[in-house]
């Protein structure tokens, strides 16, 4: 359950290059993977395997559509891993509820907050609105918000 | 959901709203039950009666005026959770904070976690049916509020810390009270223990009950107290130290199999720890700033950021978009009762309605942090 046990088990579904160390002061995370949707599973497995728990699902709003984020830390030293996935807008992103329960709540609240689906979710319903909301509200066209700007606006690469 | 309940009756089960409204949910909770008989078949707790939108206000505020909201998520650890966002505010921004200021979050943190860990106490052994014990704890807590409100001014929603240090210097008086305090808080452990822990109708309804063992919490990303019951020693002030916490000396207590006694006795046991962290800190608080010299109005760095620290319900985390400017471009709390609800419907299954009380009581959520 330590970080070098998710890495073995990273390498075995996505490209070494595709590991990015991080600064754990400057950043919080101690790697970061880049991907696409049709990763997330396969590096869930991953995180499964090293014996990693599901930290939090979350997601941010850019121009160039929305990035689902995740978070696995295991239960010994710091070890997070942070996952980011960028979405072009109205895309579905697979769940990874059969492999952590966790899941299952955190997506809800993703789909609640973003209007993100996700696919094979067994219950996708709205979790802290009301089931008759109609809106999303941490999009970032909803609502009072301070700017709207793009990935390349915030990360340098 | 409510179409089901609509249909004609062809089975023996029947379901049950426990809440909004119910004495045992601490806040504006809903238990969604599928009953046989007094067992429990499907639990569903239905959340959100308590969303404020935190997480949206933040985007339209700078970073100082956010920080009011992080006390009113959790409002029995508010401070821990006023300490966890500065600090990762502070750290985005490199802003370097003073070494007192430092040991006066830790210390006025620690006594939050105390009051909120009396709190539980008293009304988890209310829940089970004992009043006496209240009224003892909420006697010791009262001390605490009054040493808190000493130096932040409020009793509860404590908006204490300050970008780069802490609103207020502690005087004499708040050290003695303190002291006193702990002293005081020391003398009642074995009244505590006398009137619930060797209680036998407690032993009961707590023992083998519930039990949450360490792959569940895994699974369900369990932290906190529940975890640590289930006999993982994770702590985030030991696991990924911040503050001056690598500085003290203490212990994480765990238990071993994870029923609903092993998290009344790691709490029990978790109290004494922070009233050793407050004695050490006390004994070691250096002279000098309690605030860093921080601009009007802080521009953390463009980037993401994740911060964590354990508040008094397990790992708590800010994660953190700068886009350069003085507001947050998105702010994410993952909060700790998410995932610790989350296990109920794993829980409850196959246990009495009668545990579903001692069980939710044991596991200590605070609905509007879980709402946010």
């Amino acid at each position: 359950m330590s970080l070098e046990d998710l890495r073995e088990e990273l390498s075995k579904v996505v490209e070494p290059s595709a590991i990015l160390p991080r600064d754990y002061e400057k950043n919080g995370c101690l790697l970061e993977i880049r991907t696409g949707a049709d990763q997330v599973v396969a590096i869930a497995q991953a995180a499964r395997a090293a014996d990693f728990f599901l930290e939090s699902i979350t997601a941010a709003d850019f121009t160039n559509g929305p990035q689902v984020i995740y978070h696995f830390n295991s239960y010994g030293k710091v070890s997070r891993a942070q996952v980011r996935v960028q979405l072009s807008r109205g895309d579905s992103i697979p769940s990874i509820s059969n492999l952590y329960d966790a899941a299952l709540w955190h997506e809800r609240e993703v789909f609640d907050l973003f209007g993100i689906r996700f696919d094979n979710h067994p219950d996708l319903r709205r979790i802290l609105l009301p089931e008759d909301a109609d809106f999303h509200p941490l999009l970032k066209d909803y609502g009072k918000v301070h700017a709207f700007r793009g990935t390349e606006e915030i990360y340098d690469n | 959901m409510t179409t089901e309940m609509l249909e004609p009756i062809t089975e023996q089960t029947y379901y049950l709203n426990m809440g909004p409204q119910h004495p045992s949910t601490h806040g504006v909770l809903r238990l969604f039950l599928k009953l046989d008989g007094e067992y429990i078949i499907e639990a569903d707790p239905i959340i959100g009666y308590g969303h404020r939108g935190h997480e949206k206000m933040a985007e339209s505020h700078f970073y100082e005026q956010f920080l009011p909201n992080s006390s009113r998520m959790d409002y029995l650890s508010g401070l821990l959770f006023n300490h966890g966002y500065v600090a990762a505010v502070e750290k985005m921004a490199g802003i370097e904070v003073p070494p007192r200021a430092e040991y006066i979050r830790v210390i006025s943190a620690e006594l939050n976690r105390i009051s909120s860990h009396l709190l539980w106490f008293g009304t988890y052994v209310m829940d089970l049916g004992g009043f006496t014990p209240f009224l003892y704890s909420f006697d010791d807590r009262e001390n605490i509020l009054d040493i808190l409100d000493r130096i932040s001014g409020s009793r509860l929603t404590y908006s204490y810390c300050r970008m780069g240090g802490v609103a207020k210097d502690i005087d004499e008086e708040f050290i003695r009270a303190t002291r006193s305090f702990i002293q005081r808080l020391r003398s009642r452990w074995d009244d505590y223990h006398n009137l619930v822990t060797k209680n036998v109708i407690f032993i009961h309804r707590a023992k083998d009950v519930g039990v949450i063992n360490r792959e569940l919490a895994l699974r369900f990303g369990c932290t906190g107290p529940i975890l640590r019951a289930a006999g993982v020693a994770y702590d985030i002030r030991r696991a990924e130290p911040y503050s001056v916490y690598p500085e003290l000396d203490f212990e994480i207590p765990t238990g071993t199999q994870g029923d609903a006694l092993d998290r009344y006795m790691v709490r029990l046991q978790e109290m004494e720890q922070s009233l050793r962290i407050i004695e050490q800190a006390l004994d070691r608080l250096p002279e000098g700033p309690i605030k860093a010299a921080v601009p009007h109005k802080v521009r953390p760095p463009k980037g993401d950021y994740y911060f964590a620290v354990e508040s008094a319900r397990g790992a708590l985390g800010f994660y953190i978009v700068s886009d350069g400017t003085p507001y947050p471009y998105r702010l994410r709390a993952r909060v700790p009762s998410f995932g610790n609800l989350q296990v109920l419907t794993d829980v409850l299954p196959g246990t009495l309605v009668a545990d579903t009380i001692s069980i939710l009581g044991s596991i200590d959520i605070v609905v509007p942090e879980v709402d946010r």
